[in-house]
């Protein structure tokens, strides 16, 4: 009797089989905290030198002032920046969203298994180029490209820029996008056809809308993706700080301008003394930049909740 | 029915889609004779298929189908699981075309015309011939914009606060929708979900409807509801209805077509004659659920 009852109390083999389960455990976790302390360890240092930048320069002059030549005039102010920023990001929309979303609509309602399966990974392989290349392509290629029609852009331009990451993210909405509505489910689709409907009517007035916040999260973080682009954008867009006028955007695109990751590239790569004002001004930059994509995502959650399970 | 030929389609059966098995032969000619000789409707015939096969790739679902569908009448399709009837009903509109692998032989006239035809617009043919499918597959758009779906792919011109308000009343909907027609139609339960989408199906004004085992996801009594509406929905429209329930069948249709295994359309007379006298000893088994 005893020996029947000892398997299932504890005993060595149980005791050491128990203490490996623990071990297991904690380097699961162990690489789960990894993580968490790095973000918050970045997020830590972000605030802390951005804190000690505007205890010198106010924060209102940082975010509201107009003209940013931080070495020579000693002036910080982000808003010629961001609206760089915004600007590139805003030009990538255009060519990203609306090609995005159709190549997805074509991929999920009208290619053929065959043509999927050479088309898909195609497309992944445009959002596994490195930035640097695509950053060269928009320097070397595009902007001589765009000479020929607009005689007086500059060599770094907006607008090459805002062609070459918008062509960068394109694979992150058609990808998502493309999720979306192949998880619409082909009742609908029935329904639809039953009804009269064309393949168009029924990509156009069942499939999109029912797949509305797979898209939308598509845009959302391909446009995070565009605000927080460097490499692309300090090779071709340019160092030149200036405001942009929201009245005249398109002098703006055939124009430098100096989005905020290129300014900070720039300061990065001069020989600032770390300690100095300027120096501290790369946390003040990287926070802002940091809080912009932070309340996209969260904008991108609340969208994909608001409109999930919607067809179920 | 003499012992030899009880025997003979027992083989058949057991052969299952063997369809150079000459002893099938005879059974599905003397199935398509029958309704001529015995039909008693003034129905003219609305739907006919000719020696109508369907494949999914080498697989044959239909084989040698014969019918005459009457017009303004409910058309039962009854059968075991597999036994094609469902592939038949979305030959009629051509739903299978959505399907790479489903290919056709033979001929299926709408009126005169084969649907099958090459110059024939299968769009266009779905705004004749709607269908109502197992699920209750309404979009996840409001009730209005539900029955006006239709109206509005079709670009119909008619009024359309008219059209809907006549298809929920003629789907028995109305009174339960009438001051909700903003809400989400996946806010109504499934009885309510499966009228709205016979309302949808009749909005845009077709001459048939196929109803694809409309009630099977239903409890009693809003399949209680769905039946009394195919009962009305015959003054007006030919219903062809393919349907899992025996019972459901003799009450509602005024023809029935029995499918058995193998994609054969044994029998197909008045409903009457099917449930009180088969001409087939297969039919009669499957009916008492001897097989099947």
């Amino acid at each position: 009797m005893s020996s029947e009852t000892r398997d299932i109390v504890t005993d060595e083999t149980n005791a050491s089989r128990t203490a490996k389960e623990q071990t297991y455990r904690a380097i699961f976790l162990a690489c789960g905290i990894l993580s968490v302390l790095t973000t918050v360890a970045i997020i830590a240092t972000l605030f802390s030198d951005a804190l000690t930048f505007w205890s010198e320069v106010p924060i209102e002059d940082f975010l509201l002032g107009t003209n940013w030549s931080p070495q020579i005039e000693g002036s910080y102010g982000v808003l010629p920046l961001v609206s760089a920023t915004l600007l590139i990001t805003f030009g990538s929309a255009v060519v990203a969203l609306p090609i995005g979303v159709l190549t997805a609509i074509y991929l999920s309602e009208y290619a053929s298994d065959r043509t999927r399966s050479i088309l898909k990974p195609t497309l992944e392989i445009l959002a596994g180029v490195p930035t640097v290349v695509y950053g060269f392509f928009a320097l070397v290629y595009v902007t001589p490209a765009l000479g020929t029609i607009f005689p007086s852009i500059s060599t770094f331009n907006a607008l090459s820029a805002s062609l070459v990451v918008g062509i960068m993210i394109i694979p992150m909405v058609s990808s998502i996008s493309e999720d979306a509505m192949s998880a619409v489910p082909d009742s609908l689709r029935q329904a639809s056809y039953g009804l009269g409907a064309t393949k168009f009517e029924v990509s156009t007035t069942v499939v999109v809308p029912a797949a509305i916040s797979g898209i939308f999260s598509s845009f959302i973080l391909a446009l995070s993706r565009a605000i927080g682009e460097t490499m692309i954008v300090t090779i071709a867009a340019g160092s030149n700080a200036r405001l942009i006028d929201p009245l005249d955007p398109f002098s703006a695109f055939l124009n430098s301008v100096e989005p905020m990751t290129a300014a900070m590239i720039n300061i990065g790569k001069s020989d600032v003394d770390p300690g100095s004002l300027t120096y501290k001004s790369l946390f003040a930059i990287g926070l802002t930049l940091f809080a912009i994509t932070f309340v996209m995502n969260v904008v991108s959650n609340l969208v994909a909740e608001r409109y999930r399970e919607e067809y179920e | 029915m003499s012992q030899e030929r009880l025997t003979n389609q027992d083989e058949t059966v057991s052969s299952g889609e063997n369809s150079a098995d000459p002893t099938s032969e005879p059974l599905v000619d003397s199935a398509i004779e029958v309704p001529g000789k015995n039909a008693t409707s003034t129905g003219r015939t609305i739907l006919r298929a000719q020696s109508f096969d369907v494949y999914y790739d080498d697989v044959q679902a239909l084989q040698d189908v014969n019918i005459e569908i009457p017009e303004k009448q409910v058309t039962a399709m009854i059968g075991p699981s597999g036994c094609g009837k469902s592939t038949f009903l979305r030959s009629i509109n051509r739903m299978n075309d959505l399907i790479d692998a489903a290919r056709i032989e033979g001929e299926l006239y709408f009126d005169s015309k084969d649907v099958y035809d090459e110059d024939v617009d299968p769009v266009a043919l779905r705004r004749k011939i709607g269908m109502v499918f197992q699920h209750p597959n309404p979009f996840p758009k409001s009730i209005f914009d539900n029955v006006a779906y239709g109206l509005r792919v079709q670009d119909m011109d008619v009024d359309e606060q008219q059209v809907v308000e006549e298809s929920l009343k003629k789907a028995a909907l109305w009174d339960e929708v009438k001051d909700q027609l903003d809400k989400s139609a996946l806010d109504l339960s499934g009885g309510q979900q499966q009228r709205l989408c016979i309302a949808r199906a009749i909005a845009v004004d077709p001459e048939v409807i196929l109803m694809d085992e409309p009630a099977s996801a239903l409890d009693p009594i809003a399949t209680s509801k769905i039946e009394d509406l195919i009962d009305d929905l015959a003054e007006d429209y030919t219903v062809v209805i393919v349907t899992h329930n025996m019972q459901q069948a003799a009450r509602i249709s005024d023809k029935t077509a029995v499918f058995l295994t193998g994609g054969e359309l044994v029998e197909f007379d008045d409903t009457e004659k099917i449930f009180e006298n088969p001409e087939h000893q297969r039919v009669e088994d499957y009916i008492t659920g001897k097989f099947g």
